[in-house]
């Protein structure tokens, strides 16, 4: 049957800010969906509150919502928009459960619009636990004996008879939120206890163990007509205990026989169609024992998931894409294969590659956290490689992740006997210790035993570490060990460490023996027919398939694994660099290693190499592609950090950089030039010093005077950056912080305290600045600019500030000679404007500033990259003709902390305070005409729904109280129970309004007493005010902060904020809140 | 040329020549290339008679990593004349696994090659089509020696390989459940999958020579016949053809699956083909037109039946459908007479190695059996 022609209008659910657990897998995902949905002439109307998403660009939906996902903006939205069907199967969890939110609440009802993809009863019946189990074993499966429990008290009864260690799994939360493993009766008290309060439903499920067990997933898709295909088969390295999205994974599964693994797809099959998923895409997970074959389903998700963006990169068979023409009523065989052309959807993918997945972790960001992996997802971002094998693909996945410490190594400073004992425990870097310790002697028997990690798997290592035994070994390098080298995905730098010569050294030497790899083809079909899209991987194999072309290219290094500082909002800019380029008549080629974002999306560039962002990798296709045809240059500017590291040393190798130049990027990220670019410009900076020892270091500060800010050179997201107040901390922080050293200095300045902070993004072009965009933030300085808050256009500053602003950024950019893109960070401090930074390069902010002033910066800065001027762009109507850019609306942008994520071995959560070094893993948008609805917009979306009613617990700073009485009133009339700490409930008694006393956490003495932490923890608060104190008191504000952000609960830090969460609060009690689409913001 | 101990080559009909590593038995193995897509399932595959007088290239790269069992065996041994991989695996990981491929393969002295661009080579036969190759894993042969071979040996097309592979003397495979039916299966390469199939459901299959007499299956008082699987051209086969065209009279159902499937094309008037380089992989979609719904399905032919796809087409055992067509090429996949009891499949419902959606045509063959029992 063709497309359901009743369906002329659907709502897009997006999946909200990134998370750990939900990322930008679901921005590619959802882009799909509305592609496909605008392809079928169907109106997409689309909310997601993210503004770094590709999804919320004005041009992939008809009606753009960067709106709270919440019950009352989605029904304020379906009734102005009265879309025929929601697509809540592209959004992760946060979508499922917005839908399953509405129908609880009769919207869907109300406005007879229905869901399609899986409908109500279909994403019970996969979710609930029960519900599952019994279906499991309705179709002749097994589940793991569990025990559901509602109370504590049933938890410690069921873990009796299932015998410990017991695994628990709150129902219904994502990326295993709330989940562990607890290997006694304290241990479940604690992960029990929580996982009751992360379920929304106060449920959870205790269950047997099968830690150790062999973990499959099968990605499984079904049409309307029944037909059901397995696109891919995805095999967990680590065996069960671990969360699969902090697993090391390979596709296709590798250990099973034919018989196995048809036993695998029978119950998927049965699974999908007896939850009765109607179509679209799910994913199974499944145990088997590797004793005896005994095989116990786990779990599925009723919808696309991270797996499934993986799935897709893996086989190039895009499930959304599918998904969301399934639902609109075609069926599998209607639609055709976008990589064969002349095949139909309808069959599973082959491969004759290998992929493995490797997940990138930020536990230095939290040093406190509990390092183990778990059931609970831990990990910010991941890596995934190709290869003809598994020891390439493993390797090359490996140095994707470009973290110190993932590539192989083969000097030992551990033990076999140490590194056999702690491979034991999973963490980040077990497989590496796998690999020293057969390196060492192990056998594949004893770290079997320790690991489980299935012995096919680690005699593959045995074979890399046999192959490294050579390299260290032979005489000299020669072709054929060479050759063997580079087949198992050694890179030229693992080949020079080992033989104490240089990277450089042996890429001569191997270009000299004309070793260069090969690029096949992804083509779903291992070879069986012809594949038109070129989406290609390197290979140390025979035969390469690039076909050669005619128009000149750009190459675009993407960003690499998603990590915290550099994310989605980099591929943002990347993703519009290849449109505007290939719309501008070049080809793109686009290469990156990250299998969640839409930049490796094949549909996104001309040509997609998958790719680790090395240089060593990138100088390889840069060859493989001048061999093609003409290449114009490489733009490094939009990736982040990644690809900008890269620049200079394929500048050194004669590639043309195209934009800012390389010395241009010197001159902004090395401080002893910028300080001279600042003195030749006369601008204000604030003092600062280099020191290459504490001694040099505590000269630098005494001479600037404290507080001070600290932090090594050439760094990105505030790595290793802090505050200093004295001498002691300085001390401090040298000796846990750095590696100093002649090659790393530590860079000093002056902190400006009570400042303002401003985010600037501008576009330069060598004659003319753009200023894009001023962005005042909310929080107080000294926060990461990427943990604030912050607004659009600035509250607090003048006419004349704004125009100094622009001069101070134009005298910048034309020093520093940037073509593109510059961001610049400024202090205003006592009516004085300070430099604080200037980065050459796409910001983390530039899809928020496009979003709010509706101009796209990304793609304007590609075009000046390939030669365009900025009066030309403004001649194209690319860019305005102001100089300033005005945003529609005020645009509040919020950060979102992963706090809830981390606890510490002792099962408290992380001590979570916000300093210059960036922890955020996502941001929120909210955009109203005022600037109160916009934050109190901002907040909700970050933290949830404002409470119509309850508890508020309100502590402020006391440069605040005074300002904040008039709010404190309004929430007490609005019949609001308040809480407050002792001055603040002076000052409120004072003015006649009852609160009841709670103590600081810091004040608290006893357990008997309640802190107010303790409050908002017990769930006894719906809403939090904590106005910072200033730095004395910051722990106790951050922790009450931290505990609300853990449990969901929405928390006001500003004034401003506090006024603006009143009128939302009231907003949301009188009636109708108000919601306006991107497309009418800008509409003039 | 030199020969290193450990090189080995696989040389092309058309003079292409990929060098790789010996592996498994050392010598050299000739017959037709083909390559399979299958990424779990090479026993099945290399215990298939099917494979018989084949060189099979894995597009998978890792192969051997489960070993090899005794009850994954489609046949009594391997039948595939040399095999192709990319990387063998060092170490065995299963639980059921018995022995290793490699010892396996020099068990039954078959040669094997590794170390090779399967994908180049894949690509190669996709272009090219497919044709005689040689494995050289010893000796000192020239390039063009080898060649030279190659193009001396018999081309697939043409081949009558069913007496190589078929049993000798007819065997009973018991039902697992009851005995509610007994049928005649010609083996003409039956893979051990189809009477498991039957057997589960409550049918007693005697295996039989392919030279087996007819009058001996109509005097059997079978309750069906089965027409099995197997290596070489069909249009080789015509006693076996003329054989069923005698069943087809006698009413007795019919079930012909792949080799079987063209035979009893050929007994209905069709004529076969050979296709470029067939279909080898069990990822195959399958539209059974009956229902309108798609079967992924397991496939391995050479060979294709041309019949009308459009509407019925009339033979002079009346009106019949093609009833399943491939979804990829939209090659003939299914035959089915509307009035008389017969039908057949050109891919493998039997699985082993693959996908069980089409199981169900056991159950229909059951069913039939069933309506014409004692009739």
């Amino acid at each position: 049957m063709p497309r359901d022609n009743s369906i002329k209008s659907v709502l897009v659910i997006g999946s909200g800010p990134i998370v750990i657990g939900q990322a930008c897998e679901f921005d590619y995902s959802g882009t799909q969906a509305c592609r496909v949905l605008r392809a079928e002439g169907v109106r997409v109307v689309l909310v997601n509150s993210n503004p770094a998403t590709i999804m919320t660009d004005p041009e992939f939906a008809d009606a753009t919502y960067v709106e709270p996902i919440t019950p009352e903006y989605l029904e304020s939205i379906i009734a102005k928009e009265r879309p025929d069907a929601i697509l809540a199967t592209l959004g992760g969890q946060t979508a499922l459960n917005a839908a399953m939110k509405l129908d609880e609440l009769g919207i869907l009802a109300k406005y007879q619009v229905r869901l399609i993809g899986a409908d109500i009863p279909a994403i019970k019946r996969g979710e609930n636990r029960e519900e599952f189990r019994t279906i499991v074993e309705k179709v002749g499966g097994e589940s793991a004996r569990s025990v559901i429990c509602h109370k504590i008290e049933e938890c410690l009864e069921a873990a009796r008879t299932l015998n410990y260690p017991v695994v628990v799994r709150p129902s219904f939360t994502m990326g295993g939120l709330g989940s562990g493993i607890a290997f006694d009766e304290a241990e479940l008290l604690l992960i029990a206890g929580a996982g009751l309060q992360y379920s929304p439903v106060t449920e959870v499920l205790l269950e047997e163990s099968i830690i150790g067990w062999k973990e499959y997933e099968l990605e499984v898709m079904r049409d309307h007509k029944d037909n059901v295909v397995i696109v891919c088969s995805i095999e967990n390295v680590d065996p069960m205990g671990v969360h699969t999205g902090d697993s090391i994974t390979v596709a296709p599964a590798l250990t099973l026989t034919d018989v196995e693994f048809q036993k695998l797809r029978d119950l998927a099959i049965s699974i999908i169609r007896e939850v009765g998923v109607a179509t679209g895409g799910c994913n199974i997970q499944f145990a088997v024992n590797p004793r005896d074959g005994r095989i116990v389903v786990i779990e599925m998700n009723p919808r696309v998931s991270r797996s499934s963006a993986l799935a897709s990169k893996a086989t190039g068979f895009p499930i959304a894409k599918i998904a969301t023409k399934l639902a609109i009523g075609y069926s599998l065989e209607e639609i055709p294969n976008d990589i064969t052309e002349k095949t139909p959807a309808s069959f599973e993918p082959t491969l004759d590659y290998i992929v493995v997945k490797i997940p990138r972790f930020a536990f230095e960001k939290f040093p406190e956290a509990d390092q183990r992996l778990t059931t609970t997802m831990k990990s910010v971002g991941e890596a995934m490689a190709m290869g003809r094998s598994f020891p390439e693909a493993l390797q090359k996945a490996l140095r994707s992740l470009e973290k110190k410490g993932s590539e192989f190594d083969w000097n030992f400073t551990r033990s076999k006997e140490d590194l056999l004992e702690s491979m034991r425990i999973p963490t980040e870097f077990r497989l590496q210790e796998v690999q020293q310790g057969l390196a060492l002697g192990a056998s594949i028997a004893d770290v079997h035993k320790a690991t489980g990690i299935d012995p096919w798997f680690l005699a593959q290592i045995q074979l890399i570490n046999q192959l490294a035994e050579e390299l260290k070994g032979c005489a000299d390098l020669n072709q054929e060990i060479l050759r063997r080298a580079k087949r198992m995905g050694f890179s030229d730098r693992q080949i020079g460490r080992l033989r104490g010569i240089d990277e450089s050294e042996v890429r001569a030497l191997r270009w000299r023996n004309l070793i260069r790899p090969v690029y096949k083809t992804v083509d779903t079909c291992a070879g069986e027919f012809e594949a038109f899209t070129p989406y290609h991987y390197s290979s140390y194999d025979l035969t390469s398939e690039i076909k050669p072309r005619t128009k000149p290219a750009i190459i675009i290094l993407g960003s690499g694994p998603n990590r915290i500082g550099q994310g989605i909002e980099f591929d943002y800019s990347c993703v519009h660099a290849c449109f505007a380029l290939s719309e501008a008549g070049y080809e793109t080629i686009m290469i990156n290693c990250n299998p969640e974002t839409v930049s490796t999306d094949y549909d996104t560039s001309d040509r997609l190499y998958f790719e680790p962002l090395t240089l060593e990798d990138v100088l390889e296709v840069f060859h493989a592609e001048v061999a093609a045809g003409p290449v114009l240059g490489v733009i490094t500017q939009l990736g982040g950090q990644t690809p900008l590291g890269l620049a200079a040393g394929l500048a050194k190798e004669g590639v043309p950089i195209i934009g800012t130049s390389v010395a241009a990027i010197h001159k902004a990220e090395d401080r002893g030039e910028f300080g001279q670019v600042l003195k030749e410009t006369g601008l204000n900076a604030p003092a600062f010093g280099t020191a290459f020892s504490y001694i040099e270091a505590k000269q630098v500060a005494n001479d600037i005077g404290y507080p001070v800010l600290v932090r090594p050179s050439f760094v990105l997201g505030g790595r290793g950056m802090e505050i200093v107040y004295d001498e002691e901390s300085l001390q401090g922080f040298i000796e846990r912080a750095t590696e100093i050293n002649p090659e790393h200095p530590v860079l000093i300045d002056r902190f400006l305290d009570n400042a303002i902070e401003i985010d600037v993004d501008a576009l330069f072009d060598g004659k003319t600045v753009y200023l894009a965009g001023i962005m005042e933030h909310i929080e107080e300085a000294g926060v990461h600019s990427g943990d604030s808050a912050c607004v659009i256009p600035p509250q607090s500053i003048s006419e004349s500030m704004t125009m100094e602003i622009f001069a101070t950024t134009e005298k910048l950019a034309r020093a520093i000679d940037v073509r593109g893109l510059l961001n610049v960070q400024y202090a205003i401090s006592e009516g004085k404007l300070f430099v604080i930074e200037a980065n050459p390069r796409a910001s983390r902010t530039v899809p928020y500033v496009s979003k709010a002033t509706g101009v796209s910066l990304a793609k304007a800065a590609a075009l000046i990259a390939s030669g365009k001027s900025i009066a030309e762009l403004r001649e194209l109507e690319i860019l305005p003709r102001a100089s300033i850019g005005t945003s529609y609306g005020i645009a509040v942008k919020e950060a979102v902390l992963p706090w809830n994520r981390f606890r510490r071995t002792d099962g408290k959560n992380v001590d979570s305070t916000l300093g210059p070094e960036m922890k955020s893993t996502g941001e929120v948008m909210g955009i109203a005409p005022d600037f109160g609805s916009a934050f109190a917009k901002s907040q909700m979306a970050a933290f949830g729904a404002l409470p119509k009613s309850g508890s508020v617990f309100i502590s402020l700073a006391d440069r605040d109280k005074t300002q904040a009485v008039e709010s404190a009133r309004s929430l007490h009339e609005l019949g609001f129970k308040l809480y407050a700490t002792a001055g603040t409930q002076s000052i409120l008694a004072s003015e006649g309004i009852e609160t009841e006393l709670v103590m600081k956490h810091s004040e608290k003495t006893g357990i008997e007493n309640k802190s107010a932490v303790d409050l908002i923890e017990s769930g006894e608060i719906n809403l939090v005010i904590n106005t910072p104190f200033g730095r004395d008191s910051k722990k106790d504000g951050w922790f009450i902060r931290s505990s609300a952000v853990a449990r969901g609960i929405a928390c006001i830090t500003t004034i401003p904020g506090l006024k603006a969460a009143v009128s939302g609060i009231k907003s949301l009690r009188n009636g109708p809140i108000s919601t306006k689409s991107l497309q009418d913001w800008t509409r003039k | 040329m030199m020969v290193n101990a450990s090189s080995g080559y696989l040389v092309l009909d058309d003079g292409t020549i990929f060098e790789g590593e010996a592996w498994g038995a050392t010598g050299e193995a000739f017959g037709e290339i083909v390559f399979t897509t299958g990424m779990t399932g090479y026993q099945e595959t290399l215990t298939d008679p099917s494979y018989f007088n084949q060189v099979v290239v894995m597009t998978a790269p890792h192969i051997g990593n489960t070993g090899m069992n005794k009850s994954d065996e489609e046949s009594r041994r391997i039948w595939v004349s040399a095999f192709v991989v990319r990387d063998p695996s060092p170490l065995v990981s299963n639980w059921r696994s018995e022995r290793s491929l490699e010892d396996e393969l020099n068990k039954y002295g078959v040669v094997g090659l590794s170390g090779v661009d399967t994908r180049a080579i894949t690509l190669h036969i996709r272009e090219r089509g497919a044709m005689r190759v040689g494995i050289f894993t010893k000796g000192n042969l020239t390039r063009e020696e080898m060649v030279t071979r190659v193009r001396n040996t018999p081309q697939m097309a043409g081949s009558y390989l069913a007496d190589s592979v078929s049993i000798q003397k007819s065997e009973v495979i018991p039902a697992e459940i009851g005995r509610d039916f007994r049928i005649a299966a010609l083996d003409l390469g039956i893979k051990s999958a189809t009477p498991r199939n039957f057997a589960k459901r409550g049918v007693e299959t005697v295996l039989l020579p392919v030279n087996t007499d007819v009058s001996e299956i109509e005097r059997g008082g079978f309750d069906g016949v089965f027409l099995s699987n197997g290596p070489g051209d069909p249009s080789r086969m015509n006693d076996v053809v003329a054989n069923v065209r005698s069943v087809l009279d006698a009413e007795i159902p019919i079930f012909g699956i792949c080799f079987g499937h063209q035979i009893l094309g050929r007994a209905l008037g069709f004529d076969t083909y050979k296709l470029r380089f067939g279909h080898r992989g069990i990822n195959q979609p399958v539209l059974n037109r009956l229902k309108d719904r798609v079967e992924i399905t397991a496939h391995n032919h050479g060979f294709a039946v041309e019949a009308p796809t459009e509407g019925e087409f009339s033979t002079v055992y009346g009106p019949g459908v093609v009833s399943h067509i491939s979804l990829n090429d939209g090659v003939v996949e299914g035959l089915k007479l509307l009035d008389r009891p017969a039908f057949s499949v050109q891919y493998h419902p039997e699985a082993a190695g693959g996908p069980h959606d089409a199981n169900y045509l056991f159950d229909e063959f059951v069913k039939m059996l069933g309506q014409y029992a004692k009739r």
